[in-house]
């Protein structure tokens, strides 16, 4: 468990380089608005100037870094923090500010190399697309708001990104606007995270309400710093348990909805409908994790007031959330056929991977396992992009078929990414990364359930990449057309994330836990002794049976056979049912259908018909009355308006509805009771005030 | 106390006189009424932006002019502005330019749709500046007159009834608020706001009307509340504005939705709340209900229109939902400071709230005149598709006008809402957390209306659809670039009614 307790102490002033830190989210967002005023054939002005501002962040993001790490080397971890206030009111302020700490210094160098190589590679992905320019726009944009949570120190700041964030994944998974599933799948994302924003933003109005703050750190006086966490820890909530506890878990389901876990998963595999880049940027590398980064960033909240060697409800439930992802997730990517949704279903359950890491492993577990698989997971779908581009756009794996050959480039970088993602034993930096999350899961007191799903999730893992591994690079070319190699521009990312994919692995091994000791402050010995440590074997041994069984099982089954598409899968054919459970998302959007979206449509119909009927009706009814009254009223009735607009209103009150016929041409009747109101009432006044 | 005060220049009659006189040239003007009205209204707003900059730093009235006028019967003629009244004098200035910028399709009597419109203007004026009830309660009414016969005379083909209701059902809360109001004077024998809010303050407001008239104060608080409520409108007395909101011509719907939706709301918190606090929370519970079902039955009210003027109707209804929310929620007695704080940000959110609410929904509603100018009329929501191939920039800039009013953080719409559920969920966390149920419905009708409109094929009949052309680019990018501003340095605002805030909950007794 992280507690820290020997780490290094915090190095707090702000230095030139956090003083600057902004700037790293700002140049890509001024390269957006300049795009967005560039004419749709400027096109290699755009790419260049997308692609320029992204590198020129990476290049400050990397000074950054390095005044971590020499801050972390020469024994003291860096904390630092530029804060102003935003907003004054009562007296009371709105403080916004950024921090500069390993947690972000690591996730923005992470989102701003992988984002640079996905920038490059849509240059030659994106080609020919009418609307190139506007594309890069919003890359941009979503550059610069995704680095601007990274950077929040501030949950009201981190808020505000959060939310840009999700407005360039809607624009750019309905990117192509005219296919109207690509906008429905837009509108679909952006709503069900919303759902979880609510949950989100009441969560920062209570910690804003409690603790008078919303910045993370501000020495000592931050809301989630000691001072402030002990009064959250006092504040009861409901049903036993503290505001600490209740604002966590909100804010979890935030994390929720933007990291696709259950129940808010059902937007992410529809997110495909995006071009492939952004499947690689957005909804695999990088904003699904905020919602992990986002745990990791309030941690001291979620663990706030956690006995020794135990938990608490918040993590808890992360943990069970996150364990429950993981399998349901890869249960379903078992059976679907489309090569970018298998991908999509595989970040949903690694999603889950993350925040159950978080939750019984600390902050470096999950982060860990974020920072890998966003390495991976951006290779794989940059893969995929390529193999789509050269197969004309096909995405059904069942339809492709021994591309081995053909492209040779893809499907070598594939395979790593492939055994990276199934856990393949110390080659692979996703093993690493896993192994960390499994060997945290074994030691959690409080129950052994999701060790035992994590187990099976890895074994679905590295099932189901077999499976489509198998389907797309091997047997034989079941496509139309020739297939070919994708152009240097997009295969040259691919090696380099390959590359990574696997020397990742070497900061996080229980040898030399660089990672860990990095993140949570603390010196990082090397010791090549823990290999040899009976526990760390059995661990090993454990994950290589797991993951050689996966890969085993799949090529058995699936290894080198040319399907076709009307042929039923081996699985299918062993048990049907389940099959077609998997294969149709195991009913949920049907679910959600017959439940939430039927019940908010008919509610609108409720308030449609109450308007309409009853709190109409109830006008109709009045107005009658008075008019009814206003009839024996005829003493009054002498032409006060004159009578062409009687007859206006009688000509128009012919075209109306009900209303309109109990009311027209009874406004000088209203004038009427006004006038007698205001003469008696004057004549009150007047008697009234004699002496 | 009656007696003559002013600082210099009378600014605040000048600013209500100048779209008078405006309007008396626009009627005689010839073909040059708009340019006119344009004029008066650009110098309305220049005026208006010196009376917002050079407010009382300690957020009490400033340009304060004080002139008997019937002395006998307690009216005076007492006009100030606070950071409350200038915000919405600015707005106002602002709403107006646009709905006149908006307006270039007059054909029929346009001299007198203009002079209409001034007066209407005149009568904002006169309202948000008024610091005596009758002189307040003349321009409540006058507004009226004009917005309805621009609703009446200028309308869609079911403009009659609209109107008519629009008038009628104002008017019957306009009543109800001035025979309560009445009671007051009966028992005070002021009419003078300030007056009055000190002796509410103290509780001494009470006790006299209490004397005088027996315990009505309850019936008072809710005479008056009800001519509020209509105007905002609360529900459930707002079956009058999908009518008349989609009746008037879109440029007058500008004007309704954008400034005199937020003379009900100005009324609640320069009359209700510091005349009636007490029996205001007396009777808390039940307007919060109230405050919660306008926000979330009008979110989802809008789910079901089809037309896109009642959509934008009823999503106008949802967030002066938000508004009521903060103001009923604020009236509680502040036993600490942490509760003095969240009414603070309530009060600020609500501010902030009318005037964006005004730019946005003002707006929505323009683009709203500009669609139906290149589609002949047509403005159902199923009509359309795939606007955006042919009209990209029509496109992007109403979509930013829509995520303003979704609350997209970086844009105006946010802030306030961000403040009042600040204030609200620890005064009344119940209502809050049902409330946000509002947010996430109108994502999804704000979506829709994107999703219907502008995304999916082109159906052959827009294929053409024009793009907006430069001249319309200038003129909707101040509006788009304020919204912008707001939405990242909502300080600007904030600075200049903060104090008036304080200084308002310092008055209010709850």
């Amino acid at each position: 468990m992280m507690q820290g307790t020997n780490g290094f102490a915090f190095q707090t002033a702000a230095s030139g380089i956090t003083q600057i830190l902004w700037l790293i989210p700002a140049i890509p967002m001024v390269a957006a608005g300049v795009i967005a005023l560039l004419k749709q054939p400027r096109r290699k002005l755009a790419a260049t100037l997308a692609i320029g501002s992204l590198a020129f962040s990476l290049l400050i993001a990397l000074a950054a870094f390095g005044h971590v790490l020499s801050g972390w080397t020469s024994g003291h971890a860096v904390r630092e923090t530029a804060n102003f206030t935003w907003l004054q009111f009562g007296t009371s302020t709105v403080d916004l500010g950024w921090v500069l700490d390993p947690l972000s210094a690591l996730m923005l160098v992470m989102v701003t190399f992988v984002g640079l190589l996905i920038f490059i590679y849509s240059t030659g992905y994106m080609a020919h697309d009418e609307n190139f320019t506007r594309f890069f726009c919003f890359l941009s944009l979503f550059a610069g708001a995704m680095l601007g949570v990274v950077i929040a120190n501030s949950l009201l700041l981190l808020f505000m990104c959060w939310e840009l964030v999700g407005l360039t994944s809607y624009l750019l998974i309905g990117f192509w606007y005219q296919r109207p599933s690509a906008a429905a799948a837009a509108k679909k994302a952006f709503l069900t995270t919303r759902v979880g924003d609510i949950f989100f933003l009441l969560g920062i109005v209570w910690l804003f309400a409690q603790t008078g703050t919303l910045l993370f750190y501000n020495g000592g006086a931050g809301g989630i710093e000691q001072t402030a966490l002990n009064g959250l820890l006092a504040a009861p909530a409901a049903l036993g348990l503290s505001a600490a506890t209740v604002i966590g878990l909100l804010i979890f389901a935030g994390a929720a909805g933007k990291s696709g876990q259950l129940p808010l998963h059902v937007w992410l595999p529809d997110a495909m409908e995006g071009p492939t880049p952004v499947s690689a940027l957005i909804h695999a590398a990088t904003m699904v994790a905020a919602g992990v980064y986002l745990v990791a960033r309030v941690y001291p909240l979620m663990q706030a007031g956690m006995p020794a060697g135990g938990t608490t409800t918040a993590l808890t439930v992360v943990t069970w959330v996150g364990a429950a992802t993981a399998v349901f997730a890869a249960l379903i990517a078992v059976a679907q056929n489309d090569i970018k949704r298998i991908l999509a279903y595989s970040t949903v359950s690694q999603l889950g991977y993350m925040m159950a890491g978080l939750g019984l492993g600390g902050v470096a577990v999950g982060m860990f396992h974020l920072i890998t698989h966003a390495f991976f997971k951006a290779l794989l779908f940059m893969g995929a992009g390529s193999v789509i581009h050269g197969v004309h756009e096909e995405q059904d794996v069942r339809k492709m078929g021994g591309l081995r050959k053909a492209m040779p480039l893809t499907f070598a970088t594939y395979a790593i990414g492939m055994l990276a993602l199934s856990g393949f034993p110390i080659i692979f930096s996703g093993f690493w990364s896993k192994d960390g999350i499994l060997e945290a899961a074994k030691d959690a007191h409080f129950s052994k359930g999701p060790f035992w799903l994590l187990v099976f999730g890895a074994v679905l893992t590295a099932l189901y990449m077999t499976r489509q591994v198998s389907y797309v690079f091997f047997g034989k070319w079941r496509g139309h057309g020739h297939a070919h190699e994708s152009p240097k521009v997009m295969t040259t990312p691919l090696a380099i994330l390959a590359f990574f994919a696997i020397a990742l692995g070497v900061i996080g091994t229980p040898a030399w836990p660089w990672f860990r000791s990095f993140l949570e402050g603390h010196a990082a010995a090397v010791e090549f002794g823990k290999f040899g440590e009976s526990e760390f074997l059995v661990l090993l041994l454990t994950s290589t049976v797991i993951v050689l069984f996966g890969i085993g099982f799949g090529w058995l089954l699936y290894g080198s056979k040319s399907p076709v598409p009307e042929e039923r899968d081996v699985l299918e054919k062993a048990a049907p049912p389940v099959w077609a459970a998997l294969r149709d998302r195991l009913y949920v959007d049907e679910f959600y259908g017959v439940t939430f979206i039927a019940f908010y449509k008919w509610w609108a119909k409720v308030a449609d018909w109450l308007d309409r009927r009853v709190w109409g009706g109830i006008v109709v009814l009045v107005i009658w009355a008075f008019s009814r009254l206003a009839h024996f009223d005829r003493f009054f009735d002498n032409e006060w308006v004159n009578g062409g607009f009687d007859k206006g209103c009688e000509e128009l009150s012919s075209g109306g509805g009900l209303l309109a016929r109990v009311q027209s041409g009874r406004t000088q009747t209203y004038l009427r009771l006004l006038a007698v109101a205001v003469v008696v009432l004057a004549v009150i006044l007047i008697w009234s005030s004699r002496p | 106390m009656i007696g003559t005060q002013t600082n210099g220049i009378p600014m605040l009659t000048l600013l209500a006189a100048l779209p008078i006189v405006g309007a008396v040239i626009a009627l005689f003007a010839g073909k040059s009424a708009r340019l006119i009205a344009m004029l008066a209204a650009v110098a309305s707003l220049a005026v208006a932006l010196v009376v917002w900059a050079h407010l009382p730093s300690d957020g009490s009235m400033g340009f304060v002019e004080r002139v008997a006028w019937a002395p006998s019967l307690g009216v005076e003629y007492h006009l100030g502005a606070d950071g409350l009244s200038a915000l919405m004098l600015v707005l106002s200035a602002i709403v107006a330019l646009m709905s006149i910028d908006a307006a270039h399709r007059v054909h029929r009597q346009p001299n007198l749709y203009f002079a209409l419109v001034l007066l209407l203007e005149a009568g904002l004026f006169g309202a948000f500046t008024a610091q005596n009830f009758f002189h307040w309660f003349l321009f409540w009414e006058l507004s009226l007159i004009p917005a309805f016969f621009l609703i009446k005379l200028w309308g869609g083909s079911k403009r009659g009834p609209a109107a008519t209701q629009f008038f009628v059902y104002t008017m019957a809360g306009s009543v109800a608020l001035l025979l309560a109001f009445l009671g007051v004077f009966l028992a005070t024998g002021s009419m003078d706001f300030e007056h009055l809010t000190l002796l509410a303050s103290t509780g001494e407001l009470e006790q006299i009307v209490t004397a005088h008239l027996g315990p009505v104060m309850p019936w008072l608080a809710v005479g008056v509340l009800a001519g509020f409520a209509v105007k905002v409108p609360l529900m459930p007395f707002h079956t009058w504005l999908p009518a008349a909101y989609s009746e008037a011509p879109s440029p007058v719907t500008m004007l309704l939705t954008g400034t005199m939706s937020k003379m009900g709301v100005y009324g609640m918190l320069r009359i209700a709340l510091p005349l009636f606090g007490v029996q205001i929370t007396a009777m808390r519970t039940p307007l919060l209900v109230l405050a919660v079902a306008t926000v979330v039955m009008g979110a989802w009210a809008a789910a079901a229109q089809k037309d896109l003027k009642r959509v934008f109707a009823y999503s106008s209804v949802n967030h002066l939902g938000y508004c009521m929310l903060g103001i009923f929620a604020l009236a509680v007695p502040a036993t600490s400071a942490a509760m003095q704080a969240s009414q603070a940000a309530a009060l600020n959110g609500v501010i902030l709230q009318m005037f964006n609410h005004g730019i946005t929904a003002a707006l929505l509603f323009w683009f709203i005149a500009l669609l139906q100018e290149r589609s002949g009329g047509i403005r159902g929501i199923d009509d359309f598709g795939g606007l955006r191939k042919p009209a990209p920039v029509f496109a992007g800039l109403m979509g930013i006008a829509l995520f303003s009013s979704l609350g997209l953080p970086g844009l105006n719409g946010f802030v306030g809402e961000f403040l009042i559920f600040r204030g609200v969920f620890p005064l009344a966390w119940v209502a809050a957390t049902v409330s946000v149920l509002g947010l996430l419905v109108t994502a999804a009708v704000i979506l829709t209306v994107i999703q219907k409109v502008f995304t999916g094929p082109v159906p052959e009949r827009w294929a053409e659809f024009p793009d907006l052309h430069t001249g319309e680019r200038l003129a909707l990018a101040p509006v788009i670039a304020l919204m912008l501003l707001i939405g990242l340095l909502p300080q600007l605002i904030v600075d200049g009614i903060n104090p008036t805030v304080v200084n308002l909950l310092a008055h209010w007794r709850f």
